[in-house]
């Protein structure tokens, strides 16, 4: 019994291997798995390359593997080459690479949630601005408080992987803090402290007291 | 335990890391080094490709961009090199006589079938395809590639990749079918 036309059929029969190897997208694994339970041709035929895959494997297996020289050879060369200029962008670049790396599926989904959070408080901050704007009436001196995000006393703040979005928008409430500028690279936010800038020693003692946050990942002052 | 993936390894390796070196090859020698020998047919000078195929790695891996799996770039540089090195040296090209030595130390076809035992004669003949079958039977079922990465790796259309994995497997039954077992296919 053959269920598929013709067409159809080549193009399933074509796909055999790669459903055998298990390397087929979700979808053409759904297409040919309903075809193979419609089709006993060309589920028998499936048999088939299923046992070229097994033997396929077997004769690979079968032969063998370089001798412990072929290291000794590799290295030997890699000593042959001339120094290997150490660029800070390939650490950079490891640096980062190994941060994203070392996060779990559900940590990342965390930082997701993060990142979504730190720009819908941007847009509600820039909101909010602009309503004030447009209520205020009267004259504003130079020195009213500043609500351009460039100015103001600054930290760079990467928030701990296992805290929840709550957790975020609770510390930055609590501390009257505003997220200015990120996700940046390595996962930083720009968050603003203040709105006029601050002494140094002042900026230091304020990331000493965030710092000791269990949101707070990694805290530094910024610029 | 979490494993370093391969990509850290390369960041590493681009940075001079030697220890990350060793990992990736350790990880992928035998592969490369398989997929390298049914190519070339020659031990010696598979051997001797694979430290070259590394060596590249070693060189490439600041402009490794990700675009695919580490082990799928790896088996292109393989290729390439293996197809160099045969188009260099075709004296070290074996006759089909010798390289059916090495690759298969089964029975013959005869002896086999006396025996009925049909896997040996299906391994035989696939150790009988041209180097273009047995390179797309061994990307698909060995090294487990995708279609668009064995399109990849050999540098064909991804149409192309199936046609040719179906007339490899085409030619495998007409191959059986001359030492007697007929699958009843195509």
């Amino acid at each position: 019994m053959n269920t598929l036309n013709k067409e159809t059929q080549s193009d399933i029969e074509e796909l055999l291997p790669w459903h055998a190897a298990g390397t087929l997208s979700r979808r053409d694994t759904q297409r040919v798995e309903e075809a193979l339970a419609n089709d006993p041709e060309l589920a028998r035929r499936y048999e088939m390359v299923r046992e070229e895959f097994g033997e396929t494997i077997l004769l690979n297996e079968t032969l063998g593997a370089p001798s412990g020289h072929a290291m000794e050879k590799l290295f030997a060369k890699i000593d042959a080459e001339p120094a290997r200029k150490q660029a800070t962008s390939f650490n950079f670049t490891t640096r980062v690479v190994e941060f994203f790396a070392s996060f779990s599926p559900r940590t990342l989904a965390y930082a997701g949630s993060a990142a979504v959070l730190a720009i819908l408080l941007q847009a509600g901050i820039i909101a909010s601005v602009m309503i004030k704007e447009t209520k205020t009436t009267g004259y504003e001196t130079a020195s009213a408080p500043s609500t351009d995000p460039g100015v103001g006393a600054f930290t760079l703040i990467r928030f701990a992987p296992q805290a929840s979005s709550d957790d975020i928008t609770k510390f930055l409430e609590a501390n009257k803090l505003q997220v200015a500028a990120g996700p940046m690279p390595g996962g930083l936010f720009k968050v603003r402290v203040a709105v006029t800038g601050l002494p140094k020693g002042e900026l230091a003692n304020i990331v000493k007291k965030l710092q000791e946050d269990k949101v707070v990942g990694f805290i530094a002052t910024a610029d | 335990m979490q494993t370093t993936s391969d990509e850290v390894l390369i960041a590493r390796i681009a940075g001079g890391d030697r220890l990350a070196m060793q990992v990736l090859f350790a990880r992928h020698h035998v592969r490369v080094y398989r997929f390298v020998l049914r190519l070339v047919r020659n031990e010696a000078t598979a051997e001797d490709l694979i430290s070259d195929v590394f060596l590249d790695v070693w060189r490439q891996a600041g402009k490794f961009e990700g675009r695919s799996a580490v082990s799928t770039w790896m088996l292109s540089i393989a290729r390439f090199k293996a197809l160099s090195a045969l188009r260099r040296k075709p004296e070290q090209e074996l006759d089909e006589e010798t390289a059916e030595q090495i690759e298969d130390h089964a029975d013959n076809p005869e002896v086999a079938l006396a025996k009925k035992d049909k896997a040996a004669v299906l391994r035989q003949a696939l150790s009988k395809l041209s180097a273009e079958h047995r390179e797309i039977v061994d990307l698909v079922y060995y090294h487990e590639k995708s279609v668009e990465e064995v399109a990849g790796i050999v540098g064909i259309p991804e149409a192309t990749v199936k046609t040719r994995m179906f007339y490899a497997r085409k030619k495998l039954s007409e191959v059986l079918k001359e030492q007697g077992i007929d699958r009843g296919w195509p």
